[in-house]
């Protein structure tokens, strides 16, 4: 079954969109959204490092992000600047892309990497996506508790005896977990995508977190196929054409509460 | 009276900036305190380092063993992208029975918010749902950091209310941060005048006509302190009362 390679298409799609769906729901909540993009677009930093060590991508991708995300967290320790994170997101995708040129011997597909190339995804990918969502989904649920009390009121969460700076790091980790997942079948510039729409789009039909969380998720994979399913018969990319999809559910669920 | 926290020459600093110093504060079983202070004066940060969010730099922190602190925010962080509703918020971080939640909720006069959304909640009703969080578990120590923020008057006077009637049955200690200086003090046991370090500290009586005092919040032309000093210091003199007339004309 794993032969066909749209079949390995449609689970790394479905893969991705478990992982980043329900994490996205804590970046929409958190207002963390340029948080996102800055630990995903230092995935072509993470690149580059992996191409020059011979490190799998990855690898490179997990360090790359992860040292983004916890460099922007100490820098922002109190105050969400968005314009010092607006530079780190953007300033991350330059220097990486910069970075990448130097390693010119090296011959790769650079768009592979900024919208993903999810029709090559190999049985090897697969099992680094499906063993990424393991360990988010396995993260989420063991800190469900202590980020949500987080989310809502910093003191209040410390009041009742949570470590927020160690949860931070946890949900820290998770988020690199995610870019590391994804860039194979979204690519760098769009994994924040995969992140907020699914989660924006579960808002309306949801009343609880959980709820909200496991709609995301839902959306996020509906999105997934019916993106592949849309480059297919149309010819079109299939990242930007999964986060259409998404963008699609966007719309109809937004009016969908509009009428009722 | 027992003591159940004690603050000994604590220090906190946000990166270069030193926000407070030599601060020294014990709380005890069953009393009311009140911290007043300017803006920026540490207030807030006196009570983050007091349930550990904030980073102490110097002095230390002693907490009687095991002690439940209730926590009373300000307002919630929470976004209009966050679906939530009062019963779930209970449960937050740990899961507690219905009955538990039922009995905390009423003795907020909450009872009929169960399966409200908490961002469609007033202000009133938010600080309600707070503090009937705070009190789940039987804390030792209640903290309430600007509680009455957006309230009016007779909802403000409710809620102190409320909460001496909560330091009756809980035997708790209850420490809180206001702007609200003639409700509040009125309210307290003990104030204390913070400013980066504590300015002055004792009665209500004693701290509304220390020096310190009236250096910070002026002299008494100030509607609200004015109204405290004529309720219990009528030691005016004539062109204090002057400035009255001309204010309240």
């Amino acid at each position: 079954m794993l032969d066909s390679f749209l079949t390995r298409a449609a689970l790394a799609g479905i893969g991705t969109a478990l992982a980043a769906a329900p994490l996205g729901c804590f970046i929409v909540w958190r207002r963390m959204a340029f948080f996102g993009d800055a630990t995903a677009h230092a995935a072509i930093l993470g690149v580059a490092l992996a191409l020059s060590t011979g490190l799998p991508i990855f690898a490179g991708v997990l360090v790359m992000a992860l040292a983004m995300a916890v460099f922007v967290t100490k820098r922002n320790a109190r105050h969400s600047v968005d314009t010092a994170l607006g530079v780190a997101a953007h300033a991350s995708l330059a220097i990486g892309l910069v970075a990448v040129s130097f390693l010119g011997n090296i011959r790769f597909d650079l768009e592979s990497f900024l919208f993903g190339d999810i029709l090559s995804v190999s049985k090897t990918d697969l099992l680094v996506i499906w063993g990424g969502v393991a360990a988010v989904s396995a993260l989420l649920c063991w800190r469900w508790d202590a980020f949500l009390a987080m989310t809502l009121n910093e003191e209040l969460a410390a009041a009742s005896g949570i470590d927020t700076r160690r949860e931070q790091l946890i949900l820290t980790l998770a988020l690199a977990l995610v870019v590391a997942v994804a860039i194979k079948a979204i690519g760098a510039l769009l994994i924040s995508s995969m992140l907020i729409i699914p989660a924006a789009a579960a808002r309306p039909l949801a009343d609880t977190p959980e709820r909200m969380a496991a709609i995301a998720a839902v959306i996020g994979m509906l999105s997934a196929i019916g993106g592949l399913a849309g480059a297919w018969y149309l010819d079109t990319p299939a990242g930007p054409s999964i986060v259409c999809m998404a963008t699609l559910i966007f719309v109809l669920t937004g009016a969908m509460k509009r009428r009722g | 009276m027992k003591t159940i926290l004690s603050i000994e020459n604590l220090g906190v600093r946000h990166g270069r900036e030193t926000v407070l110093s030599g601060v020294d504060l014990t709380l005890s079983r069953g009393e009311i305190v009140t911290i007043v202070g300017p803006n920026g004066s540490g207030k807030t940060t006196l009570l983050r380092a007091i349930v550990g969010a904030a980073p102490i730099t110097a002095g230390r922190i002693t907490r009687k063993d095991g002690l439940k602190i209730g926590y009373v925010p300000q307002k919630l962080a929470i976004d209009n992208t966050l679906p939530i509703t009062v019963r779930r918020f209970l449960n937050l971080p740990k899961k507690i029975s219905d009955s538990d939640a039922q009995q905390a909720l009423a003795r907020t006069g909450a009872e009929a918010l169960t399966s409200r959304q908490i961002t469609e909640l007033s202000g009133g009703q938010m600080q309600r749902v707070l503090l009937a969080r705070a009190i789940i578990g039987q804390p030792d120590l209640l903290l309430l950091d600007e509680a009455t923020q957006g309230l009016d008057q007779p909802g403000s006077a409710e809620f102190y209310t409320l909460i001496a009637d909560l330091r009756e049955t809980l035997d708790c200690a209850v420490l809180m941060v206001s702007h609200e200086l003639h409700v509040v003090m009125a309210a307290s046991d003990r104030v204390i005048c913070l400013n980066g370090h504590v300015c002055c500290h004792g009665t209500p009586e004693h701290v509304a006509s220390a020096p310190e005092y009236r250096a910070l919040f002026g002299s008494g032309t100030k509607g609200a302190l004015a109204l405290y000093r004529h309720e219990h210091d009528h030691a005016h003199d004539h062109g204090h009362e002057n400035e009255h007339d001309h204010e309240h004309s």
